[in-house]
């Protein structure tokens, strides 16, 4: 531990989870928090009133220049033209075999200033891919460890933010997946109204020297609404009810977008060539062999990453790629792939939980959707 | 860290259970250092049976929290005579008292077994040296 622990990063909050009690893990080459009180309590906190995540160890790229919405646009899935200025959208880079080598969030601040928000656990792979990308074409800069990010999450975030001033109260009217420019406690922040929960919420871009400051600002204003800080535990559970691909877990250099779910995010008839693009069609084609399914567990037992997933006959025939107790639902939840044929929505089948073959369920996705 | 309870009324695994002696069965739980690692417990597997033989050191169950899976392993030899049916549909009971909640009782087979195990102040050193 002591020999891993000296390359580790910390993000500028690392001081505030310590103050919180925050337990510290290593995670994709930083210590970050995996829970404060507990993973459900904060959870449902998220999910009735408002959580704040430091997720400040994820990846900021910067391309800027003329062509920057051109070089964004061949190394993504989906169609990079169909931003307007202070849009963001959900997206995934391929390779030239179609497989994924990261899912990312692209922001077009303007027409020659983009932003690219990559996994930690990706960040050295995709600052590189992005840079040589850029080569010649526009200007690259890694701004990542200049930069915190922290996501306010719950139905309360907006009121939360309206109580921090400044810029605060008008945020309420920025639209789903737009950024804006925005003073919050006296430092300039980006405010993007996205998130990883399944909750309202927004990720504040803030630079370095201005975390702490912006961090207690919110903290402060969130205590009348109950907010609680929110460690990565619960941001893994929160996304698996909402449904969200985890990078390592659900997808990987081994998963294509179409098996994966994300079909929605390829755009095969865009009419700019991109990464993976000739791959992606012949696998359409050709018809995927398996895909993704959420799926309930129907008897006792909690199906766990790499857990191997069974037909009613007992044989293997797919894995389990995400799986826990769903504190909002009070089931255990997961996601998998298994034969096309058996993704249909009521489809039994089983999971291998250590040796137990504990049956399971193909259920509709996502498991959890907020009132709108 | 400093607020874990661990009585003296009974002995300690390095793995975490408690063993106490109740008459001539032993109760097995889990102890407020390993709940506190666990956090949130949500499903507690016992695979034995009353009336099977567990050996010292071999796992007889898990316990699951949100996150993670844990083994479960005999602190003695011998016979299980009880099983605690009540965490079947409330795990969360060890969260609320994990020095009460006991999963399985064992009628021991080799008595030097129990006395091999950490007193409070052996497990608390153990504990303490764990978490660095």
């Amino acid at each position: 531990m002591n020999d891993t622990n000296e390359t580790l990063r910390r993000t500028p909050l690392f001081d505030e989870h310590v103050k919180l009690g925050g337990r510290i893990v290593p995670f994709a080459g930083f210590e970050m928090p995996v829970q404060y009180k507990g993973i459900t309590e904060e959870h449902l906190a998220v999910r009735t009133r408002a959580g704040m995540f430091d997720v400040s160890h994820m990846g900021e790229l910067l391309l800027t220049g003329e062509h920057a919405g051109a070089v964004v646009d061949y190394l993504i899935t989906s169609d990079a033209s169909k931003l307007g200025d202070g849009q963001a959208m959900y997206t995934c880079g391929c390779n030239e075999q179609g497989t994924i080598l990261d899912d990312l969030l692209v922001y077009r601040h303007t027409a020659d200033k983009w932003m690219v928000v990559c996994n930690a656990s990706n960040h050295a792979k995709m600052s590189e891919h992005f840079r040589k990308a850029a080569l010649n074409h526009c200007e690259f800069r890694d701004e990542t460890f200049d930069t915190a990010l922290v996501a306010l999450q719950g139905p309360k975030a907006y009121d939360i933010l309206a109580k921090v001033g400044g810029d605060g109260p008008e945020l309420a009217k920025l639209p789903s997946f737009n950024l804006r420019p925005a003073v919050l406690a006296g430092a300039k922040t980006t405010v993007a109204r996205t998130g990883y929960t399944g909750e309202d919420g927004c990720e504040i871009f803030i630079e370095n020297k201005d975390a702490v400051k912006v961090w207690s600002a919110i903290m402060e204003a969130g205590q009348a609404f109950g907010i609680s800080p929110a460690g990565l535990g619960c941001r893994d559970t929160l996304r698996l009810e909402a449904r969200l691909s985890l990078y390592g877990n659900d997808i990987d250099e081994t998963t294509n977008p179409l098996e994966a779910g994300l079909a929605w995010i390829v755009k095969l008839d865009k009419a700019s060539d991109f990464l993976g693009k000739a791959a992606l069609i012949k696998i359409k084609e050709q018809g995927l062999k398996r895909k993704i399914a959420g799926f309930e567990m129907v008897g006792r037992g909690i199906a766990r990453h790499g857990y191997p997933l069974l037909d009613m006959q007992g044989k293997p025939v797919g894995v389990c790629t995400s799986g826990s107790p769903s504190p909002t639902l009070n089931k255990n939840i997961g996601l998998g792939y298994l034969p096309t044929e058996m993704t249909k929505i009521g489809t039994q089948f089983k999971v291998d939980c250590r040796g137990k073959a504990v049956d399971a369920v193909v259920v509709k996705v996502p498991f959890y959707k907020r009132a709108s | 860290m400093s607020n874990l309870e661990f009585p003296s009324d009974r002995r300690y695994t390095k793995d975490h259970e408690w063993a106490r002696k109740d008459g001539q069965e032993i109760l097995v739980g889990v102890s407020a250092f390993a709940v506190e690692q666990l956090g949130d417990i949500t499903l507690v597997n016992v695979d034995v049976k009353v009336g099977d033989s567990v050996e010292v050191g071999k796992s007889f169950g898990t316990i699951e929290s949100v996150k993670t899976l844990s083994d479960m392993f005999a602190p003695v030899s011998g016979k299980i005579t009880k099983i605690n049916e009540a965490l079947n549909d409330k795990p969360e009971l060890i969260n609320e008292d994990c020095n009460k909640t006991w999963m399985v009782a064992i009628a021991p087979s080799n008595p030097a077994e129990f006395e091999a195990l950490l007193d409070q102040a052996a497990y608390a050193a153990h504990v303490k040296a764990s978490a660095h």
